[in-house]
């Protein structure tokens, strides 16, 4: 009889070591991912005065104290791409990725009445909060076209690549964010721990300054340190530089970077999410 | 045969560790001074762990047919909601394993998923697609979902803006319009006012003629009776009694008046401190220990065997009704109690409730740690004869007396005076 039954059916069992990602099942909630997404940009700017300017005021604000302060006071040598231009790149990808980290790190706790009463794949909840800072992205990518158009800075055929640097970034918040909201369900403590660590993260990224201010190798203590290798293996500065390369196509292609972040983001993205599949059966009895 | 069952649970167990998991969470510093105390060997109480766990459902086994609507009975804490979130896959089972064939949907609580910034229209969506309901098909359907909720003007207003009424009326409609294959549904009903409540079941059983299967939890035991053929009676987490509605409920109410439950599944308790015994109504006292009847000094008495010296004792006491929600809670701090069978007595002016059954909660604890705790066993069942309005919908929760005389206006004229049709 079950065996040409169409009807669906669901298992329930104790599942034991480490979960299969079952992504189909994921897939097959792709609508209410969507709705998710829709749902926290909807909300996001109600009764605010700006609304959804704040995605441009906010970045430009930053982009006018850098300037101030790294771009004429300090001095901060970029080449040939005016300071505004380049920090205005750097604040809005960097903006993007910690933004979408720190809201996927509070996702599941923000949402707990939900996964405390209905049944989804809980993948979802941290993977709409990254969507949602691509609306952000794409508002502030058009600020950026016509502050490139008052320097007179054409975009060439590199910005082809700009999409998969993009891309590179989501898999990258992604990745973080996955652990960190997993870990954020057990222990509070990331929640405190976020602003600070996405603080530091992006003094050690090339966000106000460029890769190139670091030195290749520095001495401490009598060793010599490859400080420039070890600042490449942080994968967001492969997708600044590299966004940087596409927008203004100025230097040379940071492909080392690159691959460096790509190799790195994956690694984040499967251990993350194998971890979060581990702690999933457990999310309703500790949130 | 048995495999075209539409719910079938094999022996599904769930273990809850507490205080520790349920409530609370975990900070990383208890789990590194854990992980320290473990280094360190012992410190720690390893063997503490067995002793605060609870079955909150144990080796429940039962199957229920295609289109088959079954009850769900028990007091509070005997695993009812439990049991729902093991089916429904919020939690996973401790052991165990159940298999639900056709599609799912749940309804452990109305507006579950609802934003208050989003419009009714957007939450109707949205609501559907938390619940599992494609977009097409909330859109076929979305005028008759507006239509069951009575909410046609107010489709566009934000739903923080909505009374309670109108935002139960329309999640409930979210979900009555689903059409899954089987439908999962913890005491919804308890909530809205007494007309939605009948439409919400008249739209069940309509629903239900397509072939719905229903797992029902419910304390009221006429909304059971109506829509159930059969019920499954849960005690301390296990499935006491498998039998068609009327016969279970029955016993049910026959082991509630003789004091036979095991109530809420308790942890073994500890060897040192205290655990409560028994508890009895000295006045005003109706027809058995644990009935009150009047309207007078309530006295109620809760024993309670201390094995070792109390020093900063808190004691709590929480009165809950038959929907689960907080009446009345009381709680004294500072006890001094020496060890030995000790009585706690309390003395109230009136309590002016309804007759029904209520639950008592007591807990008792020295500075933080707690000592014990117990779900009284049996329930508190008041029999003061019903004072207010002869409409269940209007006579509330206080059942206290009340007079009216008509008399010509005293101050203001424009207070106005109540008809007088009583």
């Amino acid at each position: 009889m079950s065996a040409n039954d169409a009807k669906a059916e669901v298992v329930i069992q104790p599942s034991r070591g480490w979960a299969a990602l079952n992504l189909r099942e994921t897939w097959a909630y792709r609508e209410l991912l969507l709705f998710f997404t829709w749902r926290d940009l909807k909300v996001r700017y109600k009764q605010t005065l700006l609304g959804a300017s704040w995605a441009l005021v906010q970045p430009a604000l930053t982009v006018a104290v850098f300037t101030l302060f790294f771009g004429r006071l300090a001095g901060i040598d970029t080449g040939a791409v005016p300071y505004p231009l380049f920090s205005f790149a750097g604040v809005m990808v960097w903006g993007y990725f910690a933004g979408s980290v720190t809201r996927a790190a509070t996702s599941l706790v923000g949402q707990q009445n939900l996964l405390k009463k209905v049944y989804f794949p809980r993948l979802i909840v941290p993977v709409s909060s990254v969507f949602v800072g691509l609306v952000d992205l794409l508002m502030a990518s058009a600020a950026l076209a016509c502050l490139m158009a008052f320097y007179g800075v054409a975009p060439t055929a590199r910005v082809a690549a700009l999409p998969g640097l993009v891309a590179l970034a989501v898999l990258l918040a992604l990745g973080v964010g996955l652990w960190l909201s997993a870990l954020n369900v057990k222990y509070r403590d990331v929640g405190h721990m976020v602003p600070f660590l996405m603080q530091t993260w992006m003094f050690l990224s090339p966000v106000i300054y460029p890769s190139a201010l670091v030195p290749q190798t520095r001495t401490v203590a009598g060793w010599e340190i490859p400080a420039r290798a070890l600042y490449g293996l942080n994968p967001m500065a492969g997708v600044l530089e590299g966004a940087r390369w596409s927008l203004f196509g100025v230097g040379s292609a940071p492909g080392a970077a690159v691959l460096t972040a790509t190799i790195v983001a994956l690694v984040l993205l499967f251990t993350g999410a194998a971890f979060f599949r581990r702690m999933e059966r457990d999310f309703a009895d500790l949130i | 045969m048995g495999d075209a069952a539409a719910i079938r649970c094999e022996g599904i167990s769930k273990r809850y560790r507490l205080g520790r998991g349920r409530s609370g969470y975990e900070t990383l510093r208890d789990r590194l001074a854990r992980a320290a105390r473990g280094l360190l060997g012992g410190g720690g109480a390893p063997g503490a762990a067995g002793a605060n766990e609870v079955w909150a459902v144990r080796d429940v086994t039962f199957a229920v047919q295609p289109g088959e609507v079954v009850g769900l009975i028990g007091r509070n804490g005997a695993g009812k909601s439990t049991l729902l979130k093991l089916l429904t896959r919020i939690t996973e089972p401790t052991a165990g394993r159940a298999v639900i064939r056709g599609r799912v949907a749940s309804l452990l609580e109305v507006g579950t998923g609802f934003h208050p910034e989003l419009t009714g229209r957007e939450n109707i969506f949205l609501n559907g697609a938390i619940l599992g309901m494609p977009r097409r098909e909330t859109a076929a359907r979305f005028d008759e979902i507006v239509a069951f909720a009575e909410i046609e003007k107010f489709v566009d207003t934000p739903v923080k803006h909505y009374s309670s009424g109108m935002y139960v009326r329309l999640a409930f409609a979210v979900a009555a319009h689903l059409s899954p294959e089987v439908l999962l549904v913890d005491e919804v009903l308890a909530v809205g006012d007494a007309a939605f409540q009948k439409k919400c079941l008249a739209r069940m059983e309509a629903v239900n003629r397509g072939g719905l299967t229903i797992l029902f939890v419910s304390h009221q035991m006429n909304a059971i009776r109506r829509l159930c053929a059969r019920c499954l009676w849960l005690d301390g987490g296990a499935v006491r009694l498998d039998a068609p509605a009327e016969e279970a409920i029955a016993a049910y109410e026959r082991a509630h008046l003789a004091g036979d439950l095991r109530g809420a599944a308790r942890p073994g308790a500890p060897a040192e401190g205290a655990s409560f015994v028994s508890w009895e109504v000295i006045e005003p006292r109706g027809s058995g220990p644990h009935t009150l009847n009047g309207l007078g000094t309530v006295r109620l008495a809760v024993t309670v065997e201390v094995r070792r010296a109390i020093a900063h004792g808190v004691h709590g006491v929480t009165l809950y009704d038959a929907d689960n929600r907080v009446i009345w809670g009381w709680a004294a701090y500072n006890l001094r109690i020496e060890p030995g069978a000790v009585e706690f007595q309390y003395a109230l002016d009136s309590l002016p409730v309804r007759p029904g059954r209520y639950t008592l909660h007591v807990s008792l604890y020295d500075e933080n740690r707690m000592l014990d705790q117990w779900t009284c066993v049996p329930d508190l069942l008041v029999t003061t004869p019903p004072m207010t309005h002869p409409r269940d919908e209007w006579s509330g929760v206080l059942n206290t007396p009340c007079s009216l005389s008509l008399a010509p206006a005293r101050a203001a004229p424009g207070a106005g005076a109540p008809g007088g049709d009583l």
